[in-house]
């Protein structure tokens, strides 16, 4: 495990650098076939609306697999992820057009805890509501 | 209908061995965009340290949620799954997941619980390799939401 970033120079409130990451049907297609999970929620807007959804959603998964990537982007080594968990608040609702939906991730140092771990806490936003809770890396730095 | 209270603490049998394949770990990093080298080059994840390429942190959920089925899929425990959503998931790792792992999991309901008519059910999925070495822990709470004339 070699995570590039030192556990003397961050503090708590050092700030990850934030990203964005885009999802369209087709990039909940591609994510159903490489997951396996094809629950139609996530591809067929009829199914959707039909068990009362405004639209088809994205995997829950997938938004846990985006937001994470700030942490493993900043660690450079993605084994540098000791514990990951998240609380899945509100979907993320994929329209059928060019543009999709956009999934907001910020996350900053919340403690350094005993081993070089700190502990990160993210923020996942889409179309401005808050669609992770409880979204906690515990990370071990160099 | 609460779901019976005697299942907690129930564990089943570990699952048949999963191989992880370097390319559907490729497929599952491309699907998520993640240009992560350590995902698809041996090389570069030679360099961080790893025998081998390594799996993103949530490529194993594929694995533990098939494992927990037999959990879900129980008829004696009788879930409704067609009303079930997923509301919280962990994971705890003692080493990545990486190409050539043969992977088992053990499922244990850890708690069952009623809250306003919705059953939340704890299950944890315990992942060994085949030597037996621990490689993650996955957590799965799962909420069967209370049917609408109740």
């Amino acid at each position: 495990m070699t995570a590039k970033i030192a556990y003397d120079e961050v503090e708590v409130g050092t700030e990850l650098p934030a990203q964005s990451f885009p999802v369209t049907r087709a990039t909940l297609v591609q994510y159903a076939g490489a997951s396996g999970d094809f629950n139609p929620i996530h591809w067929n807007e009829k199914f959707a609306r039909e068990v009362g959804l405004p639209d088809v959603i994205a995997h829950g998964m997938f938004t846990m697999a985006e937001a994470i990537r700030v942490v493993t982007d900043w660690t450079g080594d993605p084994a540098a992820v000791v514990e990951y968990g998240v609380r899945f608040t509100k979907p993320v609702v994929v329209p059928n057009d060019d543009e999709g939906a956009v999934i907001e991730v910020s996350a900053k140092v919340a403690a350094k805890l005993d081993d070089q771990q700190v502990r990160v806490d993210l923020v996942a936003t889409s179309a401005g509501q808050k669609v992770l809770g409880m979204s906690r890396a515990v990370v071990k730095l160099a | 209908m609460a779901l019976d209270q005697s299942f907690v603490g129930r564990t089943y049998p570990p699952t048949a061995p999963y191989e992880v394949g370097r390319e559907k770990i490729r497929e599952f990093a491309e699907a998520i965009g993640d240009a992560n080298s350590a995902y698809t080059d041996q090389e570069a994840a030679k360099a961080l340290g790893h025998p081998d390429v390594i799996a993103p942190p949530t490529f194993v959920f594929a694995i533990t949620f098939k494992a927990a089925g037999q959990v879900i899929e129980d008829p004696q425990l009788g879930l409704d799954y067609s009303r079930v959503v997923h509301g919280d998931q962990k994971f705890a790792y003692t080493r990545p997941v990486r190409a050539g792992d043969r992977l088992s999991v053990t499922s244990t309901i850890e708690a069952i619980k009623s809250l306003a008519g919705n059953d939340i059910l704890d299950i944890r999925g315990e992942v060994h390799d085949e030597t037996g070495e621990h490689v993650v822990t996955a957590w799965t709470k799962l909420v069967s939401r209370a049917p609408e004339e109740a």
